[in-house]
């Protein structure tokens, strides 16, 4: 079992007092049932407590973002790439295989953004302030788990190399500190530019995120409200013209750059030694920040306002060239220097530090440590799977056999199908985890509550689709049950006929033909008289079809068709031996008619069913039965006698006359 | 297509004001849908949709039509129908009626216990009618309490879908693949026709009447197979058309242009399918002697035979275009009227196509 490194979260049951009285629970799929139990009163100090208890049942959930509104968007969305990812797996190969997962990855992070942007817009629209303060609250958690993600593709999909590396790092600097804009927005609204309390600011933040364009531009501002400092921005505005810089896609060679990194380097270094920028303190801590020392970054702390912007700053005038696998010694030296141990560093810092420490597993496990990886696993589980994809993550087997991709997996999926709606996200993703995947899915999809047949049909043709045929007979018999409870017998049967299930149409039958007895008619016409094919799912239902075309013939007076048919039900064993009586009585009207209906043969055939039926029971039995049954045997006897002589005179004379 | 999120849409309704009505497992809203005729210096400009108002709702919305311009007849799992009124003036939606227990299984006395969820509504101003899971039909009309009629057990299997053949007539399909006519003028509780396939009792699930040729029925089933029967004749389908590979949810023929008919399934896919021809562009040599007239032209003097009761439509210009590529969950409900279509789908997502024929 993996450590506890936190300590658990206390969640207060309402209405019970923990202190006085004991709790008992049960666990279930996504919650867990919590009520209050009444212990002897020996356990509790002697104390008696009488009168009422809390008489509630309370289900604990953990995970309430399943039921956020907003977020839903943010699991449907991700669904869809997710099944895309994993779909596209076994076509992708070679160099093109990355390209297509860092579009994977972007499209995740877009989601995010989305779903972010949305929070952003309920959260100040919203006037209630406790909804307020829970969107701004998730607008944090999404806008750090973006902040990670990104890094995550940067370092482990994308992979870059050195000098790319730096390149990608900037953009993520830049895209997620974001006061920047509406300073310098600010700043270039005023009336006099250089003269806003800000300028300088927009100018150092421009340069401390390498924007030597925006900065330039800033500066000529400068030059020209500012006359007598126009030499100086001249020089410091050609030193940023002509600051290195690799550009992705550019043919220029890793050397190359650092030698002409180098020049421009020492050439900064001479201004400086000079004094050129003595006169303007601001100008000349650009220089020095130029030059990449640290103290005059560092003083810009507020400016940067995070440790990873100073690393960042720090390489891009440093080591522009910095390689992957030295990222991890700045990335802790620049956390250090930041913090200057006045405050210790948080979970945020934990997770990236691992990142750019190359520790994956660290990573994952730091994100689902802290909080703000949601409650609900949505973030562990689909950057792990990504970061499976990319072949990163050693396969590193948990103690209870299956991989950490896997497990992040189904504790995600488990979470969806506690919602009423979202189960159905949740299959696809069972369906991709090889090794638990189908077990949990039997599991869970048993236990969808089936409030309309329509939810049903869905939930069965995900089971017929995955082979899961023992889903499909349980969940057909229940429906089934319900609907023979709600005497709704045409229904039972259709569910019967879908599970193929013969016993339960036995039991629809024997229900009819109960019904039958006690009527005297059947109920359902429409029903039984337009079975079809489906007739022969079970000898008992076939045998109810057959009855009520005999009933239909009699009723057409097609009367030796009916006869026949009477026969052929005991003869060939179709009819329960408990219905033979009943066919016999019905065969009586046949047998007083006016004209000879069954042949001798047949007659023979219904006397020897008659005795079979009368032969099976015991003496006792004989003598127990009511009058009612000895008369009928006794009416029958008569009637059969009377019958095969007619029939015997009539097959004996008519000879073709 | 336009794409709107929401949660899973189980009912769509379009009116003539270009307002779309969604239902969803708890709350109905109103959409506008037109296009918003701001004319820019390029050429048009096309709003997108817009969230008008909304209203919780009990239970799972099964089926809704609009009964008028403002009213809209909701269809509920709890077994209740409901009138919703929106108020265009201030954009709110209000209960204006509810039978709460149109629909319910043996004991009506038990509340929800005994609930049956509705399944199909239809509405012909001023009346509604309701089937259900408990085989009830009902017939309503507006601002009256209680039921104008109701035939118990009118079936003993589930209702899935139903819809007006003629004024006093109306069709049903049920689970056990019966399409049943019945008429209101008669006082007994028997459907006047029943027609079936033949081989196996697959459920049908949604049915539909040609909007001019009274006798052209269709309807889909649990295999997805699109059936089209003539109801003059015969207790057999016309055509069987393999269709979906699941079940297919709803069929709708284009109420003014009825060579147009949609099919929606399970299996995510929207399916239009056009038997339009344009008979001056074809060359002379499709129209091949002996062969039924397989065109629907528009002078109003000729008799025609509907594409749709050709023995095997597919053998003539029959487009079949899926209107929803990339859908993986299922698309549960359309609706089309004039050039806009609407569909509601599981992925919580709805789509709204303005140019159907553009």
């Amino acid at each position: 079992m993996e450590e506890l490194d936190v300590e658990p979260a206390v969640t207060l049951i309402p209405g019970v007092d923990s202190n006085r009285k004991q709790m008992c629970f049960d666990w279930g799929p996504g919650e867990m049932l919590v009520c209050e139990t009444l212990f002897p009163k020996g356990f509790i100090s002697g104390r008696e407590e009488k009168g009422l208890g809390c008489p509630n049942i309370f289900i604990v959930r953990k995970d309430q973002d399943v039921y956020s509104q907003t977020l839903r968007k943010l699991f449907n969305e991700s669904h869809g790439i997710f099944v895309g990812l994993q779909k596209s797996e076994e076509e992708l190969a070679g160099k093109s295989k990355k390209a297509q997962l860092v579009l994977v990855s972007k499209n995740y992070r877009s989601v995010i953004r989305a779903c972010m942007e949305e929070m952003h817009q309920l959260a100040i629209s919203t006037r209630d302030p406790e909804l307020q303060c829970q969107h701004s609250t998730q607008v944090c958690i999404l806008s750090a788990m973006e902040l990670i993600w990104n890094l995550c593709e940067i370092i482990f999909v994308e992979i870059a190399p050195a000098g790319h590396l730096l390149l990608y790092l900037l953009d993520w600097v830049r895209l997620h500190v974001c006061d920047v804009d509406s300073m310098v927005r600010e700043v270039l609204n005023s009336e006099n530019p250089s003269k806003h309390k800000d300028f300088w600011n927009a100018v150092d933040i421009f340069v401390l995120q390498g924007r030597m364009d925006e900065a330039r531009h800033l500066l000529s501002k400068e030059a020209s409200a500012n006359p007598t400092s126009m030499g100086m921005c001249r020089i410091l505005d050609d030193l940023m013209k002509k600051m290195p810089v690799l550009s992705i896609g550019s043919t220029q060679t890793l050397t190359e750059m650092e030698l002409k990194w180098q020049h421009w380097h020492e050439e900064c270094q001479q201004y400086l030694q000079d004094g050129t920028f003595a006169s303007n303190p601001h100008m000349e801590s650009i220089c020095k920040i130029l030059l990449g020392d640290e103290n005059a970054i560092l003083e810009k702390r507020e400016l940067m306002t995070t440790w990873y912007h100073f690393l960042v700053t720090r390489l891009l005038y440093s080591h522009p060239t910095v390689k992957p696998v030295e990222l991890r010694f700045y990335a802790q030296s620049s956390l250090d220097l930041f913090l200057e141990g006045e405050s210790s560093p948080e979970p945020l810092d934990s997770i990236l530090m691992a990142a750019f420490e190359f520790e994956i597993h660290q990573v994952i496990k730091e994100c689902r440590k802290c909080s703000i990886a949601l409650s609900n696993w949505w973030f562990v589980a689909h950057l792990t799977d990504l970061l499976d994809h990319c072949k990163l993550l050693q396969s590193h087997n948990l103690y209870f056999g299956s991989n950490m991709r896997e497990f992040l997996l189904l504790e995600y999926a488990s979470g969806l199908f506690s919602h009423r709606c979202l189960w159905q996200l949740g299959v696809d993703y069972f369906d991709y985890c090889p090794e638990y995947g189908k077990v949990y899915l039997e599991l869970h999809i048993e236990r969808i509550p089936l409030n309309t047949e329509q939810k049903a049909l869905k939930v069965l043709r995900i089971c017929e689709q995955r082979q899961m045929h023992e889903q499909v007979r349980s969940i057909c018999k229940i429906m089934a049950m319900k609907a023979v409870r709600n005497n709704r017998l045409g229904s039972a049967l259709s569910w019967s006929i879908r599970a193929k299930d013969a016993a339960f149409a036995t039991l629809i039958s024997d229900r009819f033909l109960k019904d039958y007895c006690e009527r005297g008619s059947f109920s359902d016409l429409d029903l039984i008289d337009n079975l079809g094919p489906s007739m022969l799912l079970s000898d008992r239902l076939t045998f109810l079809g057959k009855y009520r075309e005999f009933h239909r013939l009699y009723g057409e007076k097609r009367f030796s068709e009916a006869a026949k048919l009477l026969l052929m039900l005991m003869t060939a064993r179709i009819a329960p031996c408990s219905f033979w009586m009943t066919l016999l009585i019905d065969a009586l009207p046949l047998l007083e008619q006016k004209e000879v209906i069954f042949s001798a043969e047949q007659t023979y055939e219904l006397m020897r069913c008659l005795e079979d039926l009368t032969a099976g029971k015991t003496d006792n039995q004989k003598f127990q039965g009511d009058d009612i049954e000895t008369t009928k045997v006794d009416i029958l006897r008569l009637a059969l006698a009377r019958n095969l002589a007619r029939a015997i005179v009539k097959e004996g004379t008519l000879e073709g006359s | 297509m336009t794409k709107i999120s929401s949660s899973s849409v189980c009912g769509v309704a379009l009116s003539s004001l270009e307002l779309a009505a969604f239902g969803d497992e708890n709350k109905i809203s109103i959409w506008s849908v037109g296009d918003f005729g701001n004319v820019g210096t390029s050429g048009e400009y096309q709003g997108e949709p817009q969230l008008l108002c909304d209203i919780r709702h009990h239970g799972d919305v099964m089926d809704m039509q609009f009964f008028d311009q403002e009213r809209i007849v909701v269809a509920s799992s709890t077994g209740s129908v409901t009138i919703f009124r929106h108020h265009q003036n201030n954009q709110t939606l209000s209960i204006n009626q509810r039978w709460e227990r149109a629909h319910y299984h043996v004991d009506p006395d038990i509340p929800f216990c005994g609930g049956a969820s509705c399944t199909g509504v239809i509405c012909n101003n001023p009346e509604i009618v309701t089937v259900g899971e408990d085989g009830r039909i009902n017939l309503f009309r507006a601002d009256h309490k209680e039921a104008v009629r109701t035939i118990e057990n009118a079936d003993s299997s589930t209702l899935h879908a139903v819809t007006f053949l003629r004024t006093t007539e109306i069709l049903t399909v049920n689970s056990i693949g019966q399409l049943k006519i019945w008429d209101f003028r008669q006082q007994r509780n028997e459907p006047s026709q029943i027609f079936s396939l033949t081989g196996d009792r697959i459920p049908l699930h949604c049915v539909d009447r040609h909007p001019n040729q009274q006798h052209i029925v269709a309807t889909g089933g649990q295999d997805g197979m699109l059936s089209i029967w003539d109801v003059r004749q015969g207790s057999m389908p016309v055509s069987l058309l393999n269709a979906h590979e699941a079940e297919m949810w709803e069929v709708h023929f284009h109420p003014s242009n009825p060579d147009h008919l949609f099919t929606c399934s399970e299996d995510g896919s929207l399916w239009h399918w056009d038997t339009s021809t344009d008979v001056s562009e074809k060359p002379s040599f499709f129209h091949q002697g002996g062969r039924s007239i397989t065109v629907l032209s528009h002078t109003a003097n000729q008799s025609v035979i509907s594409a749709w009761l050709n023995n095997n439509p597919t053998k003539d210009r029959m487009e079949i275009t899926n209107l929803v590529p990339n859908q993986t969950l299922s698309v549960n409900s359309l609706d089309v009227l004039g050039p806009c279509l609407v569909c509601g789908t599981d992925s919580e997502a709805i789509y709204v196509n303005r140019h159907l024929f553009s």
